[in-house]
């Protein structure tokens, strides 16, 4: 009669309680470990980035008696005078120990491949200085600048051949004489792009980007909450609408890269636009931006109560005052914080521009819509190409650029939201 | 006449336009004495009639103008290079084109331009002169004439609101169909190219060919290897990265969403979110900077512990970076699906004696699974289209392999490589970037679709 098999449920499911709360557990654990590896890529990759990068904000300077002579700098030639043989000659003067002349050119590496520059600018702005030694604080070369940092040690620089024990020993002696300082490098902000890492700068690139934002965004937020008042409140319901309802669910999702080949085939190949320049590039990315910014923008019309519209409409304002008049202000803020996310995301965005040639190497800074240009991506994209060290720390310096342009963005779109969000 | 000058132009014409529309109905009102009430509009609306139906045409105009005049001008001057070299191949016409028109902008030290060819240089700086003056003549003419015209049928019959309303109307239709116009020219021009890359390799050979390597010869006495140009190898490659990618982020992202979603305390998730949301805002160069600088070393130091052979620029790198690229898209897909199923069944499951886990792995999964595949599926377009992080951290050889840590290659990546630089629109090397892109835009438009009629379908199941 007694079936031994039968054991009350109860006692099952107590028995195997301690089994499932261990799965419980375990899979708790799994949700909890996703989110740390996000939390930990997040801290490697700032930490990484800003470990690497801060170090191009600023430069080592040395600080030297140059003895401006008036033969070599004459008045009324102030702009094409050979400042690196005024430089040179200061130099020996102030290291006279140096006679042979291998080590007279190694002692050029002392400083940066602009200090020329540096130093024509300073006559520029200080005529009266022209037959009298000033003290100026010159940019020290790449090798200097890179030991003086802590990038590399001292031994590796003169395996690398970047330094010489020579050049290593005089700039001590210049430190210990309270000679060299570390300060920040504005030129970083305000110069182009150069083959030399000391003087290469992001100024250019981030002038080529805040045209093509201009361009996209007079371009992209017209058409994209035309497109949304069409499509939310004066289209039918209809076939028409529906697809066009698809297509840009659809273009949304369209890789970059492809608009870059629209680009390229449209813009340049048939209009004939200029390669390289913002307005090709502003084009590319309105082109990305307009979905993004219809799709935000028929959200904040939804998010309008149809009480609006029906008390507008019943006070006998026609369909295009009703509109104007009540729903699009009250969308507006909605719209703009769409338009900064979209915004956001081109500023950032590479792949296209790549594709309509933005990827010149630009040494001056544009001052047309149409001259050639770079971009901070592209900028920053170029920069880690590059073999040379010192560049991909520019790249870096760039990224944390870039990323702070991007906070600040967004940073705005959630004050818009936060500020203008009403509750109906 | 610059440009600048139209513009202006333009603008004043609006303003002034505009307001001589208001007056003149104003004064209508008063001369005939009739009061404003007995308007069939308002008198701004007889002002932005004006304004707007004077200034349209011309704006449409300008860019008309602006889109053909070029096409125009290379074709007079095609035209009259066929006169002074009979015969000449069409891609030393484009050369000379080019040349005349670097002449013509004061570049012509750079070239050397024979005197044959003198007379186009100035034809060149003539007709693009001449067609900025008519251009000019034709706007100013066309914008006042408009304006006078209409100005002289204001009246308190004329239907300003309506025509104004419909000219409004037009214009936002017009922004809606652009989206249309938008995927309709990709499509076009993507396709165009293609077929004439089609025309010189068949169809057959691009799609089941096993090497790639199209770097052929540019000019006809130009040493080089004959182009191959089967695609195999590049999608392979493409498929291996998305792969190790989708690896990475499909556990990831569903766990995420279902820690924040299910498990964490209401705090820790407005920590979680925003986090989420800047791991989706790092612009994909970004990444592709730490995958190259950061993420490759790390992976072959590893892998050198190992004793393992590997790739400077591995498969496995760019995988794992563009994986945690796609966590956040995955997981917020993945959110969305689930707070979709309905609290009643979840609720049935705690009522029989379910752990949260045993919920969430029978009933909350199951019921939210269209949706999740649909997220799926849109993660796996997102990761064949992405091209910044393959560009600076995947290969340019294309290898036809399956092991992780060995270097290759993807569409995207080809793409870029075949269409940075100086390009030229006549030979294969260059179109088969288009034929990529095809390729691309077909894989990525399929599964966007697929992905967003599952979800679409799936969303109704439950409203």
């Amino acid at each position: 009669m007694n079936r031994p098999s039968r054991i009350p449920t109860a006692d099952i499911v107590r028995r195997s309680l301690p089994r499932r709360y261990k799965k419980e557990r375990r899979f708790l654990i799994y949700g909890a470990l996703s989110i740390v590896v996000c939390f930990l890529f997040l801290g490697i990759f700032f930490s990484g980035i800003f470990r690497m990068g801060w170090r191009a904000f600023f430069e080592t300077r040395i600080k030297l008696p140059i003895y401006l002579d008036p033969e070599l700098i004459l008045p009324y030639n102030i702009k094409e005078s050979d400042y690196g043989l005024v430089i040179s000659q200061s130099l020996q003067r102030f290291f006279p120990d140096v006679t042979s002349r291998q080590e007279k050119r190694e002692l050029s590496k002392l400083l940066g491949a602009g200090v020329e520059e540096v130093l024509k600018e300073f006559v520029i702005k200080h005529p009266e200085a022209v037959g009298s030694a000033v003290e100026i604080w010159l940019p020290a070369g790449d090798g200097i600048n890179l030991i003086n940092k802590g990038v590399i040690s001292k031994e590796r620089a003169i395996q690398a051949g970047l330094v010489t024990e020579g050049i290593l020993q005089k700039f001590e002696q210049l430190s210990s004489d309270g000679r060299v300082s570390t300060g920040f490098n504005s030129r970083f902000f305000t110069s182009g792009d150069s083959h030399t890492p000391s003087m290469a700068g992001i100024g250019g690139a981030i002038v080529g980007s805040f045209y093509l934002m201009v361009v996209t965004f007079f371009l992209s937020f017209p058409i994209g909450v035309g497109a949304a008042i069409y499509l939310e409140e004066c289209a039918p319901k209809s076939r028409l609408t529906d697809i066009i309802d698809i297509n840009i669910n659809n273009l949304t999702a369209v890789p970059s890269i492809i608009f870059g080949l629209i680009g390229l085939a449209i813009f340049l190949n048939f209009f004939k636009l200029p390669r390289s320049s913002p307005l090709v590039g502003g084009l590319v990315l309105s082109l990305m931006t307009i979905p993004v910014i219809v799709i935000a923008s028929k959200s904040a019309l939804k998010s309008v109560p149809p009480s609006i519209r029906e008390a507008a409409l019943g006070v006998g304002a026609s369909k295009i005052q009703t509109i104007f008049h009540h729903v699009v202000p009250l969308a507006l803020p909605g719209m703009f914080t769409g338009a900064i996310l979209g915004m956001a995301r081109a500023v950032g965005e590479t792949a296209p521009l790549l594709m309509v040639g933005m990827v010149a190497f630009v040494v001056d800074i544009p001052k047309k819509l149409m001259d050639p240009a770079s971009a901070l991506p592209v900028q920053i994209y170029l920069w880690s190409d590059q073999p040379d060290r010192a560049f991909n720390e520019k790249a870096a310096a760039a990224i944390i650029v870039l990323i702070f342009f991007m906070i600040a963005m967004n940073s705005a779109a959630i004050f818009l939201r936060k500020k203008y969000e009403r509750k109906y | 006449m610059s440009v600048t000058f139209l513009g202006i132009f333009i603008l004043f014409l609006f303003s002034a336009a505009y307001s001589f529309g208001v007056k003149r109905a104003l004064a209508i009102s008063r001369e005939n004495s009739v009061p404003i009430r007995d308007f069939n509009s308002l008198p701004s609306y007889h002002g932005a009639y004006i304004a707007l139906q004077a200034t349209l045409p011309c704006i449409i105009i300008l860019f008309l103008w602006f889109a053909l005049e070029p096409v125009v001008i290379s074709h007079i001057l095609r035209i009259n290079l066929q006169k002074i070299f009979p015969g000449i191949p069409n891609n030393e016409l484009s050369l000379w084109l080019y040349k005349i028109k670097a002449a013509a902008t004061g570049e012509s030290s750079f070239f050397k331009i024979d005197e044959s060819v003198r007379p186009l240089v100035s034809m060149y700086i003539t007709l693009k002169h001449s067609s900025r003056w008519i251009l000019s003549g034709v706007v100013i003419v066309v914008g006042l004439a408009s304006a006078a015209f209409l100005f002289q049928r204001i009246s308190p019959q004329l239907k300003a609101r309506h025509r104004v309303e419909a000219i409004i109307t037009g214009l936002l239709g017009a922004c809606g169909v652009f989206a249309i116009f938008v995927t309709l020219s990709i499509v076009v021009s993507v396709l165009f190219e293609s077929v004439r890359f089609f025309r010189n390799v068949p169809l057959w050979e691009f799609l089941t060919g096993t090497q790639w390597n199209p770097h052929i010869a540019m000019r006809p006495d130009q040493v080089a290897t004959e182009g191959y140009f089967g695609a195999i190898p590049v999608f392979a490659g493409t498929f291996l990265i998305s792969f190790i990618a989708l690896l990475v982020a499909v556990p990831i992202g569903l766990f995420a969403a279902i820690f924040t979603s299910e498990y964490a305390p209401p705090k820790l998730r407005a920590i979680i979110k925003p986090v989420l949301e800047i791991l989706a805002g790092i612009p994909t160069v970004v990444y592709g900077f730490f995958a190259a600088l950061f993420v490759g070393p790390f992976v072959r130091a590893i892998a050198e512990q190992f004793q393992l052979e590997v790739a400077s620029e591995s498969a496995l790198a760019a995988g794992l970076v563009m994986g945690i690229m796609i966590i956040p898209f995955v997981s917020s897909l993945s959110d969305d699906a689930m707070s979709a199923v309905p609290l009643s069944l979840r609720e049935g499951a705690y009522a029989l004696g379910a752990t949260k886990s045993e919920m969430i792995k029978r009933v909350l999964i199951p019921a939210a699974l269209p949706g999740i595949a649909g997220g799926m599926l849109l993660a796996v377009s997102r990761a064949i289209g992405e091209t910044m992080i393959v560009v600076m951290a995947a290969s340019l050889r294309a290898k036809l392999t399956l092991n992780p840590l060995d270097a290759v290659t993807t569409v995207t990546v080809q793409i870029v490589s075949l269409l940075t630089g100086d390009i030229e629109f006549d030979n294969p090397k260059t179109l088969s970037a288009f034929a990529l892109g095809l390729a691309l835009f077909v894989m990525t438009f399929l599964l966007n679709l697929f992905a967003f009629l599952i979800v679409k379908k799936y969303r109704e199941q439950y409203e």
